[in-house]
């Protein structure tokens, strides 16, 4: 591993090009592990097999702080970036267990569940508006986008009238041609906004997870004004980003599987494994899990020393061929269960139900309401967001 | 004889993903406080043992340990 000629290494991280994500020539060819070059020149490992990354994402001997030397920084930060109080993928035990705990149970499915008449009337409600707007319209502006975005604002009891302001912010957060000079302000404008709103909700409580955070935990030290900022600035942009890049794409690849499209419109029981189908096919995380180690430590067989940073390619895992038979196709009969599209290891993601609920809600009463629905595009002119999470950044679509 | 099979959770290492809860309900739940794992039944019939070990396989925290019996109580 060692041993590669510098000219091998490919740079990281690999862009967005469709539907199939980019994966790196070791990836099919050797053990699975390579060395990539980061954009602030940095080598990291690269890990691409399935039972390789189960491993590296469940040991101890992995850092997620992204302060502690040699972690492998995908874009470069801005050298005044302030430490992200609450974010909490990016902390390590036992501080990161305290805040997961604090909640895990606002996310938990038996808590969903009372939930889901409000996602249903949310997407209702778009589906017409979608309606509303004629054809062909813009599927992610009038539905993919707006759905999690207000489901998410009822959660965390964000007005959703702030959504331009918070959607912008986030936008020019994630998108990899946004200097770290202006990445560090948007993140500093949302900071800034949701300590506006944190403040408010010590005042005037409402029933929602920043009103419960803000009356119960904030008075018995358990957490910071700060870290509820960081928390709830997080569960914002990860809130409505990931399930819309979800539901836009989701949508382009049932309508290009037609004979699949038309089982689940006659079997809508079938919408649970298509949901987790679509999750390890598109796998929006891109870009990959990444860690540093902590001490030298062994994944796969391979040796590493500490203060090595390395990358978990889950989009790679998801096609890991040993797992996913022809995993390269979209089939929603694999009962694919075993994907990490959500992460694995302690930080895999905390809104896992809720983002499931919002799937198959969405995409059950998509394709019902609307069974003519087509792509007003051709698929190889779909444009892909140029930004840390896959997405579409457009969808034209008839119905 | 079939084997057994007997489950074992370690709270501490949980971290509430509810993975288990969703593949094996009648197995896990989540407690309300911190949504940690909670065993209902830590030898579960036979039906439920396929979706127990894809549990144990599937939990981010590895905090589900299966430990096949056979017949008799001897581990």
């Amino acid at each position: 591993m060692t041993g590669m000629l510098e000219t091998n290494v490919p740079s990281y991280p690999f862009g967005n090009d469709g539907l199939d994500p980019l994966l790196p020539h070791f990836a099919e060819n050797g053990d699975g592990v390579g060395q990539v070059r980061l954009p602030t020149g940095q080598l990291a490992f690269l890990f691409t097999r399935h039972d390789h990354i189960r491993e590296l994402l469940r040991s101890p001997d992995f850092s997620s702080d992204f302060t502690r030397p040699g972690f492998p920084l995908i874009r470069p930060l801005a050298e005044d970036m302030p430490r992200p109080d609450g974010s909490l993928i990016r902390m390590d035990p036992p501080e990161h267990t305290k805040f997961r705990r604090l909640l895990t149970p606002e996310f938990m499915i038996k808590n969903m569940r009372p939930l889901e008449p409000l996602i249903r009337q949310t997407v209702v409600d778009a589906i017409e508006r979608l309606r509303a707007a004629g054809q062909p319209a813009d599927l992610v502006e009038h539905f993919a986008l707006p759905v999690p975005s207000m489901v998410i604002c009822h959660l965390l009891g964000v007005p959703y009238a702030d959504h331009d302001y918070f959607q912008e912010c986030s936008r020019t957060l994630l998108a990899w041609k946004t200097p770290p000079e202006q990445a560090r302000a948007a993140i500093e404008d949302l900071r800034a906004y949701l300590a506006g709103l944190v403040d408010k909700r010590m005042r005037e409580p409402g029933d929602d997870l920043i009103s419960r955070l803000a009356t119960e935990r904030l008075a018995t030290g358990e957490l910071t004004v700060d870290e509820l900022v960081g928390l709830s600035t997080l569960l914002l942009i990860a809130g409505h980003e990931t399930t819309s890049n979800m539901l836009g794409l989701s949508t382009m690849v049932l309508l290009q599987h037609p004979d699949q499209l038309r089982q689940l419109r006659e079997r809508p029981e079938l919408v649970d494994d298509t949901v987790e189908e679509l999750l390890r096919y598109l796998t929006i995380v891109r870009t990959g899990l990444t860690r540093v180690a902590v001490n030298d430590t062994v994944v796969g067989g391979h040796a590493l020393k500490a203060g090595d940073g390395v990358i978990a390619l889950l989009s790679a895992a998801n096609r890991d061929s040993d797992v996913f038979r022809e995993g390269e196709e979209f089939d929603l009969h694999r009962g694919s269960h075993q994907h990490m599209a959500f992460g694995f290891g302690i930080h895999q993601c905390i809104g896992q139900p809720l983002a499931r609920a919002e799937l198959r809600i969405a995409l059950g009463e998509l394709f019902t309401r609307l069974p003519a629905l087509a792509l007003a595009v051709d698929p190889a002119d779909v444009e892909y967001r140029d930004a840390v999470v896959f997405g579409v950044q457009r969808l034209p679509v008839t119905w | 004889m079939t084997d057994g099979l007997r489950v074992v959770v370690d709270r501490d290492a949980c971290c509430g993903s509810g993975n288990c809860v969703r593949t094996a309900p009648e197995v896990f739940d989540q407690d309300d406080a911190e949504g940690l794992v909670v065993l209902r039944q830590p030898e579960p019939p036979e039906r439920l043992h396929g979706a127990v070990r894809e549990a144990a396989y599937n939990c981010p925290a590895g905090a589900i340990e299966v430990v096949e019996q056979r017949p008799g109580g001897a581990a």
